[in-house]
């Protein structure tokens, strides 16, 4: 019988605000001196109390848009428990019935869609170091992290291969990317990936978790390496284990964590501490309005190749970069398919000043022999000075020929070409 | 009948639980979920759930701003252990956790009532329940699990009263964590009643009455989940105000049960009552559930003229001398111009059961943040009730029973809170008992938990409401006090200190002191 691969995924990003979900402390939390961003609210002291930052819940909102999905008018915060020492509360503060969006798609190249269930709001956790100090293992705790914002997406189980999955999380973080709401830098951890990974038929239903996968490669291998495990146990007429697995990225291969037969209680209930969101239409709407063009729209308007648009509007300030310097590009005689090819391949490095690397792009690479000849023709004197020895008078030629190109000239390579003039066999002076 | 797990709950609820307890903890889990199954005889299906009380129409939410956050130092500072800067916990990969068992150690006594925890400020005048968090001064909740505990911190409260010159003189005995109607919960000692040593205060702000009433201090916070202002303030002669929900500010006061917790005051009359309440009847940015806009538009409320007493509040299950005072307190309001009316509240009666799902639900969240890892000690310093009630919570909000139980309550308080608005088209406000029964003696409900749950009876159904509530003395039986509350609609607390102040112009039972 033929399997079908059944592959949904569960993707976190943390969002781009400045302060956390829940308090006023800094986000920024990578190499950062350890419990430097902290406050009652992020350590769960005793008496501390939440209250949610409006820009994070926009930007959930943002990307449910920009998903296609629909916002509801009333959204709820709720308390997901359990015990862990780097969950200060002893719950997260996540959304479980009632998610800020829900009911979205995203179409593939092949115009398949992908349905996203819901694109819900929650707040990040301290982080864990492992050590052994004097022959003891101990961990140790940075709360630093603690109330980042944090959204996750979560698809519907509609992907069928790994170049699928591969594909979706691209155009999906090239969305996230494009509404600034995220960086989406899975080497920071500020883009995290789960696959849902299955196959049908099969004689019971399960679904195998691969979590912590830091790339879109990752990803791949992992999808493959299990629909391959999970085929071979099929073929035989076994089940595989309803589980979590890690991905080892040196083997590429899963391993087992743990066993999910029970189902976690995490004892969900209404945070108390929050009253629902309301949003009305209107309300929606403003959101609505604020989203910048999503990539797919901002290709088409390039007008580009198809390929070179891709590639400029997946990194959004290469896209800036594209737009702000095109006028002057052009100006000096370059496409905007070269621009774009320059920014895309690095020759144009955007983190310095541009204007400069343009021109330096642009100047031609030779001079014209008239220009050279006309410089000579027209300053006997300073060239007879020249054959006497007077070498330094070069510079004073050199303006000339920069003044008769308008300045386009390399001044290197223009005393370059004089040189061979003055030396070679083309010399007349009178 | 459901029947708990007790090994399977304390696992949920990452509590070490003792052979011993475990077999005491099965016994008493099941009567009190016998006692909570009569809600099943409520039909609750066309009933929508009630989570929070709340006027509920604006968001309130945070701008993206940057605040100054703690430093590295006061963040480590409460720790037990810690390196490099770090907080220091044992491997979470081992398999093998260290189960610690608490070494306590023992406290001073500071008053006979043993009332006061710890000694502020001599020149101060307020003494803070110690649910409220004080900046650098000790504060327990009255719990082991906080014995030395500073926090880096101090309430909006305490903030807002110090700023009007109001000083902290003591923090103040309480039942741990708020989980008592007797005072006797404290993990630091009982207090006792300075009317008769021999008998409770009543609680959870057991200090907090005791203290007024010996005239240690003038003014005293308190926080009133079911009755913890209302039921010490009749049984130490005090008056005291149990606001609307999201009338005072929670930020900074540790969290019993999140949706009903409210911060209020006692004092020895309604006028210093009123006065020291306006300093802290403020919304706080710092707390979502706060809400100002309500509080305007209702300013202006039509002053008091109908009285309503709830007919089940007065039948079977109240001592005849409570019931007499209450009475009383009728005839007199009847007497000087008001009119008093017989309400019914047919659901109040199903408040206690709904009140223990939601409130245990709620605090055994709200103490999952005792873990020994960034302040206090570890989970095994919780006390016998904490145990109790975090473990009930647990079991009530857990898979399989959460529709039965929490989501049932929050129909049920649906219900109990629809029966007061329907009560409010007739009356102004509603007299009632505090308690079925006069002070009682120390030790004799405490093996008997239910009972204990039972006394909240009068309690619960404001609380479930988020109604405010005013507790004043309304007389003596036996030469104990015995006081009574009255209990108008959301953000009518105006109109409560009205009446009050009315009745303590025409009685003086609030200026009795007791024989110290």
């Amino acid at each position: 019988m033929k399997l079908t691969p059944v592959i949904g995924m569960e993707i976190h990003a943390e969002l781009n605000t400045k302060s956390k979900m829940f308090c006023g402390c800094n986000a920024h939390h990578f190499r950062i001196k350890p419990n430097t961003h902290t406050c009652p609210v992020c350590l769960g002291l005793p008496g501390a109390l939440p209250v949610p930052n409006k820009l994070a819940i926009d930007f959930t909102i943002m990307t449910g848009l920009a998903l296609n999905c629909q916002i509801a008018n009333v959204s709820k915060f709720d308390r997901k428990h359990y015990f862990y020492p780097d969950l200060p509360k002893g719950y997260q503060i996540s959304q479980y019935d009632q998610p800020f969006c829900h009911h979205g798609y995203l179409t593939l190249s092949s115009d398949k869609k992908i349905n996203i269930t819901r694109v819900h709001q929650e707040e990040d956790t301290g982080k864990l170091i492992h050590k052994t100090i004097k022959g003891t293992k101990v961990s140790l705790v940075d709360f630093n992290r603690s109330g980042v914002p944090l959204m996750e997406i979560v698809t519907e189980p509609d992907i069928n291969s790994a170049k699928e999955a591969k594909e979706f999380l691209k155009s999906l973080r090239d969305i996230v990317r494009a509404l600034k709401v995220s960086s989406c830098d899975m080497e920071k951890g500020s883009m995290r990936l789960e696959a849902n990974i299955s196959l049908k038929p099969s004689p019971k239903p399960y679904k195998v978790e691969v979590k912590n996968l830091n790339s879109f490669r990752f990803v791949e291998q992992a999808i493959n390496f299990e629909l391959e495990r999970q085929t071979k146990l099929l073929e035989k007429g076994i089940t595989p284990k309803q589980e979590t697995r890690g991905f080892d990225s040196k083997t590429k291969t899963t391993f087992s964590q743990r066993s999910k037969e029970a189902a976690e209680d995490y004892r969900y209930f209404p945070e108390p501490d929050i009253p629902p969101i309301v949003l009305t239409d209107s309300e929606i709407d403003i959101i609505r309005r604020k989203l910048p063009k999503l990539p797919d729209q901002q290709v088409k308007d390039l007008n580009l190749p198809e390929n070179t648009a891709k590639l400029l509007v997946k990194k959004p300030q290469n896209l800036e970069t594209f737009k702000t310097n095109l006028a002057s590009a052009v100006k000096h005689g370059l496409t905007a398919e070269k621009l774009a090819n320059f920014i895309i391949n690095q020759k144009i490095d955007i983190s310095k000043p541009i204007k400069p690397q343009l021109l330096a792009l642009t100047r031609p690479n030779t001079i014209k022999d008239s220009v050279l000849k006309d410089v000579i023709k027209e300053n006997p004197d300073v060239v007879r000075k020249y054959q006497d020895g007077k070498t330094n008078v070069i510079g004073f030629l050199v303006g000339q020929v920069m003044k008769k190109t308008q300045g386009k000239a390399d001044p290197k390579l223009a005393q370059k070409s004089l040189l061979k003039h003055l030396q070679g066999p083309t010399l007349k002076v009178n | 009948m459901s029947q708990i797990n007790v090994k399977h709950v304390a696992k949920l609820a990452n509590l070490p639980v003792s052979p011993k307890e475990e077999a005491l903890f099965t016994e008493q889990f099941e009567q009190i979920i016998s006692y909570i199954d009569t809600l099943n005889k409520v039909d609750t299906s066309k009933v929508e759930p009630t989570y929070q009380t709340l006027d509920n129409q604006i968001n309130i939410l945070r701008v993206d701003k940057i605040e100054p956050s703690l430093t590295q130092k006061q963040a480590l500072s409460q720790a037990p252990k810690t390196l490099n800067g770090y907080f220091l916990t044992q491997d979470v990969f081992s398999s093998k956790k260290t189960i610690n068992s608490a070494i306590v150690k023992s406290r001073k006594k500071i008053d006979s009532s043993n009332a006061i925890l710890t000694k502020v400020d001599s020149k101060g005048t307020v003494g803070h329940k110690d649910l409220f968090c004080t900046k650098d001064i000790e504060t327990t909740a009255g719990s082991n699990v906080l014995a030395d505990f500073k926090p880096p911190y101090s309430a909006t409260v305490v903030k807002l009263l110090e700023e009007a010159g109001l000083k902290t003189k003591y923090k103040l005995n309480q039942d741990a964590w708020g989980h008592g109607s007797s005072g006797e919960n404290s993990d630091f000692g009982p207090t006792t009643n300075p009317y008769n040593s021999s008998k409770v205060p009543g609680g959870s702000s057991s200090g907090s009455g005791a203290a007024l009433a010996s005239g240690e201090i003038d003014l005293a916070t308190g926080t009133d989940t079911c009755g913890s202002i209302r039921m010490p303030s009749a049984y130490c002669n005090s008056t005291g105000i149990k606001p609307s929900y999201g009338a005072v500010s929670r930020y900074g006061v540790i969290a019993f049960a999140s949706s009903l917790d409210c911060p209020g005051l006692m004092a020895r009359s309604a006028t210093k009552l009123r006065k020291a309440f306006n300093l802290i009847y403020k919304a706080d940015q710092r707390d979502a559930t706060s809400q100002s806009q309500q509080r305007i538009s209702s300013a202006k409320t039509k002053p008091v003229k109908t009285i309503g007493l709830p007919k089940e509040f007065l039948a079977k299950g109240i001592n005849k001398s409570v019931k007499q005072l209450i009475l009383d307190a009728a005839d007199l309001f009847k007497k000087n111009g008001y009119k008093v009316v017989d309400i019914s509240l047919p659901h109040a009666e199903y408040g206690v059961a709904a009140y223990y799902i939601i409130a245990p639900t709620e605090t055994s969240s709200n103490l999952a943040r005792f873990d020994g890892v960034r302040f206090g000690n570890d989970r095994s310093y919780f006390g016998a009730e904490a145990k109790r009630r975090i473990m009930l919570g647990s079991f009530v909000s857990s898979s399989g029973y959460h529709a039965k139980y929490y989501d049932k309550a929050a129909r049920i308080r649906t219900l109990i809170a629809e029966d007061f608005s329907k009560a409010y088209q007739k009356v102004d406000a509603i007299l009632a008992p505090v308690t079925p029964i006069p002070p009682f003696d120390l030790g004799a409900k405490v093996d008997d938990p239910l009972q204990l749950y039972l006394m909240d009876i009068y309690t619960a159904p404001a609380s479930l409401s988020g109604l405010p509530s005013l507790a004043l003395p309304c007389g003596f039986i036996d030469d104990l006090p015995m006081g009574m509350q009255l209990i108008g609609p959301r953000w009518t607390e105006n109109n409560l200190f009205d009446l009050a102040e009315t009745y303590q112009q025409l009685t003086n039972w609030h200026q009795q002191k007791p024989k110290l």
